[in-house]
């Protein structure tokens, strides 16, 4: 049972990958395409979780927690440049 | 009891992954950026943390490993996706010129002026 739900979650998560990946093309300002990467990173940390299930190993939750520390750091340090034109002043 | 169990991870993975993908899907379908600030906040923060419930109980009750990682992983997301969506709109109003223009006048935006400098910081 376990294995149909994730075989199905997998289908789903997948699916809303596409979709941030339509609005990281399409975003019409920065701002939105910084968004859509974030959500990409929460939706890959949902994936590489859902592989851990899958295979049954523990290591996978080292690879989900160094994404998401990167995923933060990475769109505030973003959305610092937007506003100051700099990281660290 | 190991049905009961079952039952519940695949529950909790569905759930996850609904959320997930009614995050995404508002990311993609609402029309400007303070309104698709609402689907990846809310709802993904809410699948992620519906996955993680599901990975612990599987590896605590299924495989016998009770770890501490998924703990960490759900207090990590749900503190940095507040901060995330902070930043994303104080961003969003220092670019947008329509934005600013709708703003009261009475409140001081920290974003929008200058920033003040100790004095310091003028001699170097």
């Amino acid at each position: 049972m376990i294995v149909t739900a994730c075989a199905i979650a997998v289908v789903i998560i997948s699916a809303s990958l596409l979709l941030t990946v339509y609005r990281l093309v399409a975003g019409p300002d920065v701002t939105d395409r910084v968004l859509a990467l974030d959500t990409m990173v929460v939706n890959a940390i949902g994936l590489i979780v859902l592989l851990g299930i899958v295979f049954g190993s523990v290591m996978y939750f080292e690879a989900a927690l160094l994404f998401a520390m990167v995923g933060f750091v990475s769109s505030v340090a973003f959305c610092k440049f937007l506003l100051r034109g700099n990281v660290i002043e | 009891m190991s049905l009961l169990i079952e039952i519940l991870v695949s529950a909790f993975i569905l759930i996850g992954s609904f959320f997930l993908f009614v995050g995404s899907l508002g990311l993609a379908k609402l029309p400007d950026t303070m309104r698709r600030l609402h689907g990846p906040t809310k709802a993904t923060t809410l699948g992620i943390g519906a996955m993680l419930i599901a990975s612990m109980l599987y590896f605590a009750f299924v495989r016998g490993v009770f770890g501490i990682h998924e703990l960490l992983i759900t207090l990590f997301l749900f503190l940095t996706a507040p901060v995330t969506a902070l930043m994303i709109s104080k961003a969003y109003i220092f670019r947008n010129k329509e934005t600013q223009r709708s703003l009261p006048e009475r409140a001081g935006w920290a974003t929008l002026t200058e920033p003040t400098r100790p004095p310091d910081a003028i001699k170097r």
